[in-house]
């Protein structure tokens, strides 16, 4: 089991979810300058294969259905992080109507990155901090999903404003 | 006894492969001037793989398809000389059984990813059957040149009789050895013809519905599939030697397709096919037409 945790926290295979302007932060971030690959993160391609899913800046509700679904569709343990205040308490966007302020009532976020927009160094601290979070067993994000999956679903359907819903069955 | 040494041998090749891959990932980095990931980096990634909770599968072929894929490479295993030491099976005609089995794991995993019923992933079939019959026509061209001149269609044979240093084929047959080069850039997916797993473009196409466990045991189809093809073309023209001259080759190899692989953009599939159909053809046929009037 150690084993299993300790490749865990070393191999991340990352899903950035680009919405707003945060998306351009990670470029750099990837490439030459500062090579996030030295720690084991590399981008994937799909929601299957990652297991970091990334939300660069603010979450309209039409995207943040996109987002559920993908975020269910990673294999356990999987790990959310937040970049950007527009994914604490809505940023600069923090009286739209259409947006969505606090990303930690609809998918358990892990670990969040402050700023607006968080530079490049900020993004691979916050990366070095969940290796740290994920070899000690505290990021349980996860977990929590599973285990208050009623009230994700009940915030869920409240701002998509339907009854129930569901991200995976239609 | 000699289920005990297959397991070794699979164990090692395994291993092998992915200190190749940790290395040629490091050696891409280098070339793109970062510092890249340590070199056990697909060791961990492997281990991350097969230790994730649950997995999602789309149904019996899909579950399936990695199995085979894996079956295939470890069969093909069993006919492949490593260096000096004889092969678990050889027989005449061993290299078109060798051949065979190899189309054995594009075919797994075309079956299991087409379960899964996701567009890119028929795309990326599609462009990787379609593949296949460019590089496995150049190839075979290119080794027919040499099974011509010795005289024998056994993998083995044309290891033992070309023998060591100044005596490998790829002087006498630098045609052939270059298309073989070439085709086995496709073979290895490398990236002019990187056009399957094109993860930009179709989201690392067959590949796209698997996770966890799966995804772990295609890691590992992978690795040794690294080494096998590199070891085929290392067997046909690289000559005998040790089994530590035979790592070092396939390391050389696999590291020249990684840094063409590194200088090159992709190309679309219809280019590919017509690439192998057109260039790489006449240098394999030229070949083997200068075997014959060598002879």
């Amino acid at each position: 089991m150690g084993l299993f945790r300790w490749s865990q926290s070393r191999s991340l295979w990352m899903m950035h979810f680009c919405t707003g302007c945060g998306a351009v932060e990670m470029p750099p971030t990837m490439t030459s300058r500062y090579d996030m690959e030295r720690f084991g993160i590399i981008p994937m391609a799909t929601p299957r294969q990652a297991d970091i899913l990334l939300i660069t800046g603010y979450l309209t509700v039409k995207t943040l259905k996109r987002v559920v679904r993908s975020y269910e569709q990673m294999a356990d343990p999987k790990y959310v992080i937040g970049f950007g205040s527009c994914t604490i308490n809505g940023g600069m966007y923090w009286d739209s109507y259409n947006t969505v302020k606090q990303l930690d009532l609809y998918i358990p976020v892990d670990l969040y990155i402050a700023g607006c927009m968080p530079r490049p160094d900020s993004i691979i601290d916050a990366f070095v901090k969940l290796r740290e979070m994920i070899a000690k067993g505290e990021a349980n994000g996860w977990k929590r999903y599973r285990e208050n999956l009623e009230w994700y679903r009940t915030n869920q359907a409240k701002v998509f404003n339907v009854e129930k819903w569901s991200a995976i069955e239609p | 006894m000699v289920i005990l040494e297959f397991f070794l041998v699979l164990i090692g090749i395994t291993a092998l492969g992915l200190l190749y891959g940790g290395i040629a990932r490091k050696w891409s980095a280098r070339i793109q001037r970062r510092y890249g990931p340590p070199f056990y980096q697909n060791f961990l990634d492997v281990f991350k793989l097969l230790g994730k909770k649950n997995t999602k599968s789309h149904g019996v072929m899909f579950a399936l398809g990695p199995v085979i894929a894996f079956t295939g490479i470890i069969l093909s295993l069993f006919f492949l000389p490593l260096g000096n030491s004889r092969p678990l099976l050889s027989f005449e005609g061993d290299i078109f059984v060798l051949f065979y089995l190899l189309v054995i794991a594009p075919l797994g995993m075309a079956l299991g990813a087409g379960e899964a019923a996701n567009p890119n992933a028929t795309i990326g079939i599609a462009r990787g059957l379609t593949l296949m019959l460019g590089y496995e026509l150049i190839f075979f061209l290119s080794a027919i040149a040499v099974m011509v001149k010795f005289n024998t269609a056994s993998l083995w044979k044309i290891v033992e009789i070309q023998g060591t240093f100044p005596k490998w084929n790829l002087f006498p047959f630098f045609l052939s050895a270059f298309a073989g080069l070439i085709a086995l850039q496709g073979m290895m997916g490398e990236k002019p013809f990187d056009l399957i797993v094109a993860p930009h473009e179709i989201a690392s196409g067959p590949m796209v519905e698997y996770n966890g466990k799966y995804l772990g045991l295609l890691q590992l189809y992978h690795a040794i599939a690294i080494v096998v093809e590199t070891g085929l073309f290392v067997n046909v023209f690289l000559g005998g030697g040790s089994i530590l001259t035979f790592i070092l080759k396939t390391f050389f190899v696999f590291m020249l397709a990684v840094t063409i692989d590194n200088i090159m953009p992709r190309f679309r599939i219809g280019q590919a096919v017509k690439f192998y159909w057109k260039y790489p053809l006449i240098i394999s046929l030229l070949g083997i037409l200068v075997v014959f009037i060598w002879r």
